[in-house]
């Protein structure tokens, strides 16, 4: 890993808002194509109480350095684009800001678990493709637009015992926190798992056999240790741990 | 591969700092365990000597007698006592109990039902008891 010399606004004739507070910005480089190495870039960015992780590393997009790879898109933790490692611990750079991390150098580099494709940009097609292997729909003979246009009413309480989970946007920050993840290339991951509760737990859905096959395999829910990680990054409120016990719970023969 | 697939590896679960107390718990309960195996596996030498014969097993014992041999065998007191408690707690969170019930989730959405106090507390219990029942088996052996 190489240290490449700071750069700071100051040192370029751009027209940004003088700013009383500052921080390090060290921005993990790396093609895979064309590197062997990880190189760490820093940059001074000026900050305000507001602003995020990912604000400052589009200024330095803006000012310094526009081949910094970064993917993002809605910039409110909503489309679950901009997961990275932010000192060391996996959070989305639009919802993390630079005031609350406490630190006076702040590292962004790609999340672990997961190919980096370059820089900070990774490749999510694993985790797509167990979350789809996990047939991530309502599974019902049923069709709310025949039949009369039959509606399937749920109640509140229905409803409640699935609506944390469909809360999740992908981001796989869980999948980077988790243990089972770091070690294990084929364990399906807190993401998959928690989609395959919140179908299960859904009374529209008759799919739960099916689901409960296929996760009850060797790198399937077993590898799950319960280290709680994955919860503990979840920017929405998922809980994949939660869900992951709570499957178990079915194939254990403790719930029906 | 490891670089291609950019796993942490078993970096990924030496460090136990940042994730919480369930974290810490759930590198502890490696330790213990890779702990308790190596003794498992010590014992099992240590008894076998007695087929060279009573010398040969007095000598063995002696061993356990000296000051490293106690605080080895406290060691062994101390991790079978965490890996039993909180290997229940574990059981029974795997279970689905004690995990919290499906919600509603509230912003910042920074407190898992999962990651509940109970868990917390028998995490610290599990520390406790261990560290209780490692005192009293250095007072045993050293007879203070
Ligand atoms: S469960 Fe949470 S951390 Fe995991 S992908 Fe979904 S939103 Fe992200
Ligand atoms: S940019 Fe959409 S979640 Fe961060």
């Amino acid at each position: 890993m190489a240290a490449i010399a700071p750069q700071t606004l100051e040192e370029k004739p751009v027209a940004v808002e003088s700013q009383s507070k500052s921080i390090t910005l060290r921005i993990s480089k790396f093609n895979p194509k064309t590197e062997s190495n990880r190189n760490f870039v820093d940059f001074t960015i000026p900050y305000k109480k507001w602003t995020t992780v990912l604000d400052a590393i589009l200024v330095v997009k803006e000012n310094f350095d526009h081949s910094v790879g970064v993917r993002y898109s809605c910039r409110q933790s909503s489309c679950g684009s901009c997961g990275m490692k932010i000192n060391g611990k996996p959070a989305l750079a639009c919802y993390t800001k630079i005031s609350e991390l406490n630190s006076n150098t702040i590292t962004v580099e790609p999340m672990d678990n997961f190919p980096i494709i370059r820089d900070l940009v990774v490749s999510f097609e694993r985790m797509f493709s167990a979350h789809k292997k996990l047939k991530p729909y309502i599974i019902s003979e049923d069709s709310e637009i025949t039949k009369d246009t039959k509606e399937f009413l749920q109640t509140p309480e229905d409803v409640e015992k699935y609506l944390q989970f469909s809360n999740c946007i992908k981001c796989g920050l869980c999948n980077s926190a988790c243990p089972t993840m770091a070690t294990d290339s084929s364990f399906i991951g807190p993401q998959a798992l928690a989609q395959a509760y919140r179908y299960v737990a859904d009374n529209r859905d008759k799919g739960k056999n099916d689901r409960l096959k296929i996760i009850d395999d060797s790198h399937g829910i077993w590898r799950c240790h319960f280290a709680g990680s994955c919860s503990k990054v979840c920017p929405k409120g998922v809980d994949p741990a939660m869900a992951i016990q709570l499957l178990r719970g079915y194939l254990l023969g403790f719930r029906k | 591969m490891e670089k291609q697939t950019n796993r942490e590896g078993i970096k990924g679960w030496l460090n136990p700092t940042r994730y919480g107390i369930e974290r810490f718990a759930y590198w502890l309960m490696r330790l213990t365990g890779l702990g308790l195996l190596a003794y498992f596996v010590a014992h099992i030498i240590e008894t076998s000597t007695i087929v060279d014969g009573k010398d040969a097993w007095d000598k063995m014992l002696e061993l356990t007698q000296t000051t490293e041999g106690h605080i080895i065998l406290a060691l062994v007191i101390g991790m079978s006592v965490f890996h039993t408690v909180n290997g229940i707690r574990v059981m029974l969170g795997q279970g689905g109990i004690g995990v919290g019930k499906p919600g509603r989730p509230d912003y910042p959405y920074n407190k898992p039902a999962s990651l509940n106090n109970k868990h917390k507390l028998c995490i610290y219990a599990s520390i406790g008891l261990a560290a209780l029942a490692m005192l009293y088996g250095l007072q045993v052996m050293f007879g203070v």
